[in-house]
């Protein structure tokens, strides 16, 4: 019998989630007993190649390229997982959720106090995404079956999780590992 | 004692005294009601309705509603809990918490009734609305983006600091604390020493310098949920 | 501003520099100069001997109010649900093109300002307008070129009335063109009564009597909730104070409800005898009016005929010849705020601050208005009560149904031949009230306005009454060309506009509420989101503080109940888990807009 894949992807976040994933340290040996890895930054494969049991999503989307990922995951994954507060809620990224999209360009490429831009360029190659007005919390976009809260969620909180849906437990956090920070 | 009478709550009977809200009656026999915008210092005003519970058939504010000789009231019924979570998504939807860096976090009201409650995220969907940073005071922070509209501030200044700095302004979702000075907080004589300063539920009203104090693991909601205590007394 | 300040303070000392009038004080200092500046809110508060910021906490609460400078003439266009479907929105874009400026702006020569207010209490001459204090009625898109000229050349709203109303809308103090649209008058309160006969027959009864007359006749208050008038009246009595107040409920503000301004124009003197009876029963003093902004235009009218009372010893010492009958009425004036017809609210805005409403234990009988004993009844339930004593509690009694006694006025309104008033026994028949009206081709009819229930034919063999189809008079009529869901989101933006925020779910779930309902009018719900709406509904009328949030969601709920065939054919499953709400053209059209391209992965 083949092991269920796991596929996991880092959207609009910092990849520190994934940093909490591989902190889960010895267990990680257990975890691949477990499951096969399927695309994820931590094996580098770019496409999910077939069906997954579990999709771990961290991040929202904050671009186009977010959504068009998070949309494989959700066509492909048979569970999804927002892990993070970026996933869950936005996070840091959406802090520019209540300022129009010009605005924040122009900070970042034209008026920042550190930007160094004579011509005032803005970035425009169509291999960029195109920003999305507002930074989406991944449930929004996509059916979403678990979220895992916290910045990030500690290993524990993700051993915890992963290993319930992969022994058919349910996904019940103990009070000490439900943490919005 | 003269005014000591019974009330039920959950089919347990306890005793009270007139005068008191069932929320404190509750307090006492060991029963937490999840709260918000009460205090016991503060006279208790109603605003958030996590303290929702069915009192002889009618919803009522528990941290209002006086006892009265053979109330029977319902506290943790399935209804009510819902109710009350999804008082507390609406809470977490209508501002915008950043738990992840706010300095109240571990110690903040309404993420430890979060915990309680298990919420992992909200129901509802983010409105992220536009809410200022007044920064205006040598000591004192605060933040719109955090605010709850408990109005704890405004009693807490008016009732205990003998002050006006807080009060009510605008309605409806763009109502908000405003404060008494011509633009901001440092134009009030707010004084870090009040006792306003202090009694901010979430991290709307932060002292300047002092936070991230305790370390991660030893703040007030980190191992127990809120209401702990209130349960401990339980006999 | 330092020119303003003996305008100020001349204002404030008019009312004896009284914190519990800081509401009239920040009224007249708008009416006077066009606003309430920011920089006087603290001359406001010194003077009225508070703090600034609660004259600012006033000033935001009330929509009429403003710290912004605004045009000599503010134009406020009636947006209720009735008033759109009679062709608002198209007034509504010939104002914006004759005065080359959008809602909330006011014209460069600071002469017009244009705004969109809620239900003006004229949806039976829809739609309408208030330019000031005046009422204008019957807009039609061709009239307003003429219309914005005049007013340039003459900012003096009161000449847009060339033609009078009916009835006391003609006299020289109204001079209104607002009609009463008397459609049937029933036996208690329209038709010809015998003026004072009540009070004259009440004084010569103990006021413990009254209070038993008026229990025995069954009345219950007319404003909605139903409480028994007699009832209120004794707990008001029996409670302890040295003081006690009768205040009138004249917040008309239920959308499509318009009877209290018929009742407050050709009903005035029994009105204010009913409010003398109660005086008399309850041992009160003082009587408030609490007359909603939008019926500014009765004012002076309303003072003239109290007036009127005084000279003939109606009102004021000893009353009829009453030795130690001391009863005398004011008027307070509302500035746009719905929530100021909940009792508690109504209240707070009396004693001068923002119209919050507060925690009904005590209840206002026992500790209202200043602290003290006081009854708080519906403009027609005083009409109703003056009758009771002139004609006897068995007469009212054997008018309407068992546990409804006595005549209900209804405003009707929406889709049907004869809008207006409708003095009908309670117990009649949905389906006669709609006949009466010349109503056809009823798909829908909103019964207590958007806080009551929006039924079906289903429901139209049911009679108006407290046991069946309850409703301060509010009954709007939608025929089956009219989108059942327009309406309901209609009414969900006018809860969200019109919460007062002190409570979470009325001040948050109303507005989810509204969006979630947009989503699914949209065609981009899914079935889960009616099961959304019905329990974040659920919620709100469960936990919410007051009337208000008790009654918001009822537009969702009651069309969820009685129109499931509408919402079931708008809602469709999410596809391989992909939110149909979520658009992603929508959602690039900025960054589409500011790179100049379009998405290289999604295309429309």
């Amino acid at each position: 019998m083949s092991k269920p894949r796991v596929a996991t992807t880092s959207l609009a976040g910092c990849f520190g989630c994934h940093m909490s994933l591989l902190d889960i340290d010895e267990r990680i040996l257990q975890l691949i007993e477990l499951v096969d890895f399927d695309r994820s930054p931590i094996d580098d494969i770019k496409h999910i190649s077939q069906r997954c049991a579990i999709g771990l999503i961290e991040g929202g989307c904050c671009n186009e390229e977010n959504v068009h990922v998070l949309h494989e995951f959700r066509e492909n994954c048979d569970v999804l997982i927002s892990f993070g507060d970026c996933a869950t809620m936005g996070g840091i990224p959406a802090m520019r959720n209540n300022i129009p999209l010009e605005e924040c360009i122009n900070e970042a490429y034209r008026d920042g106090v550190t930007v160094y831009n004579p011509k005032g360029i803005v970035p425009q190659d169509p291999e960029i995404p195109l920003l999305l007005d507002k930074v989406y919390p991944a449930h929004e976009v996509v059916k979403i079956d678990y979220s895992l809260p916290g910045c990030p969620p500690s290993a524990d909180t993700l051993w915890a999780a992963l290993t319930a849906l992969l022994t058919d437990k349910p996904v019940e956090l103990p009070y000490e590992l439900l943490k919005y920070d | 004692m003269s005014d000591a009478i019974k009330i039920t709550i959950d089919g347990k009977e306890i005793e009270a005294q007139l005068g008191q809200t069932i929320l404190e009656a509750a307090d006492e026999a060991g029963i937490y009601i999840p709260r918000l915008c009460s205090h016991p210092e503060l006279k208790p005003i109603g605003s958030c309705r996590v303290c929702t519970v069915v009192c002889d058939g009618r919803p009522q504010a528990a941290c209002v509603k006086p006892v009265m000789d053979g109330m029977v009231i319902e506290n943790e019924t399935p209804e009510l809990l819902q109710h009350r979570r999804n008082i507390i998504d609406m809470m977490f939807v209508e501002g915008n918490h950043f738990c992840m860096f706010c300095e109240k976090s571990g110690n903040c009201e309404l993420q430890a009734l979060a915990y309680r409650f298990g919420i992992t995220a909200p129901q509802y969907p983010f409105q992220f609305p536009e809410k200022e940073v007044d920064a205006s005071h040598p000591d004192i922070l605060l933040d719109h983006n955090r605010c709850i509209m408990c109005a704890r501030c405004v009693r807490a200044s008016q009732e205990l600091d003998g002050k006006n700095v807080f009060q009510s302004i605008g309605r409806g979702f763009d109502r908000k604390i405003g404060v008494n000075g011509e633009k901001a907080l440092g134009d009030t004589d707010m004084a870090v020493a009040d006792r306003a300063a202090d009694i901010c539920p979430v991290g709307c009203i932060i002292k300047k310098r002092v936070g991230f104090e305790v370390p991660v693991g030893e703040r007030l909601y980190d191992k127990a949920p809120i209401g702990s205590d209130i349960e401990g007394v339980r006999s | 501003m330092s020119e303003l300040v003996p305008t100020i303070r001349e204002i404030c000392k008019k009312y004896g520099n009284d914190r519990a009038r800081l509401m009239d004080m920040v009224r007249e200092v708008q009416e006077s100069i066009g606003h309430v500046p920011r920089e006087a809110f603290g001359l406001i508060a010194s003077e009225a001997k508070t703090h600034r910021v609660e004259v600012e906490s006033v000033v935001s609460f009330y929509s009429f109010l403003s710290d912004k400078k605004k045009g000599e003439v503010v134009i406020r266009l009636c947006d209720d649900i009735i008033d759109r479907f009679q062709g608002a929105d198209a007034i509504g874009d010939a104002l914006i093109k004759e005065l080359g400026i959008g809602f909330g702006e006011t014209t460069a020569d600071g002469t017009i300002t244009l705004e969109k207010t809620a239900c003006i209490g004229m949806s039976d001459q829809a739609p309408a307008m208030m330019a000031n204090d005046t009422v204008v009625t019957n807009l039609a898109p061709e009239k307003i070129p003429g219309l914005v000229k005049q007013l340039r050349e003459n900012p003096e709203p009161q000449a847009l009335v060339t033609e009078m109303g009916d009835g006391n809308n003609a006299d020289p103090l109204v001079q209104s063109m607002v009609c009463n649209n008397i459609c049937e008058a029933g036996p208690v309160i329209l038709s010809d009564y015998r003026k004072d006969g009540g009070l004259r027959k009440a004084l010569t009864q103990t006021p413990e009597e009254v209070i038993e007359d008026i229990k025995t006749s069954q009345l219950r208050g007319r404003g909605g909730a139903g409480f028994l008038t007699g009832l209120k009246w004794e707990l008001t009595r029996q409670a302890p104070g040295p003081d006690k107040f009768v205040l009138c409920n004249a917040d008309e503000g239920e959308p499509g409800t318009f009877k209290d301004r018929v009742l407050l124009t050709e009903r005035v003197d029994l009105v204010l005898e009913g409010m003398t009876v109660a005086a008399y029963a309850i041992g009160a003093e003082t009587g408030i009016i609490y007359l909603r902004g939008e019926y500014s235009y009765l004012r002076a009218f309303l003072e003239d005929k109290m007036n009127q009372r005084r000279v003939a010893g109606l009102l004021g010492n000893n009353i009829l010849g009453n030795e130690g009958f001391n009863f005398d009425v004011r008027i307070q004036m509302g500035a746009g705020a719905y929530v100021c017809g909940e009792e508690t609210s109504l209240i707070s805005s009396c004693e001068g601050t923002r119209g919050d409403p507060t925690d009904r234990t005590p209840f206002p009988v026992v500790k209202g208005y200043m602290v003290s004993p006081t009854a708080v009844n519906n403009v027609e339930s005083y009409c109703c009560a003056a009758r009771i004593m002139d004609k006897g509690p068995g007469w009212f009694s054997s008018i309407g149904t068992e546990r409804s006694a006595g005549t209900k006025l209804l405003s009707v309104c929406g889709d049907c031949a004869r809008p207006g008033i409708y003095e009908v026994p309670f117990g009649t028949k949905l389906r006669e009230v709609l006949r009466l009206a010349g109503a056809e081709d009823v798909a829908c009819v909103c019964v207590g306005g958007p806080s009551g229930q929006m039924v079906g034919p289903a429901q139209f063999e049911l009679g108006i009454s407290y046991e069946e189809l309850s409703t301060g008079g509010s009954v709007m009529v939608f025929s089956n060309q009219r989108d059942i869901l327009e309406v309901a989101d209609a009414f969900m933006e006018f809860f969200v506009d019109e919460s007062c925020g002190y409570c979470v779910p009325c001040r948050v779930g109303n507005v989810l509420l509204k969006n979630r309902l947009e989503r699914v009018r949209k065609g981009e719900g899914s079935p889960a989101d009616l099961d959304y709406l019905q329990r974040l509904g659920e919620s709100v009328k469960f936990t919410s503080r007051c009337g208000l949030g008790q009654t918001s969601p009822n537009p969702v709920l009651s069309t969820l109940k009685n129109f499931r065939p509408v919402y079931n054919a708008l809602v469709k499953d999410n596809g391989h888990g992909l939110n149909k709400s979520f658009n992603i053209m929508k959602a690039v059209e900025d960054a589409s807009a500011i790179a100049g391209r379009r998405s290289e992965i999604f295309h429309a």
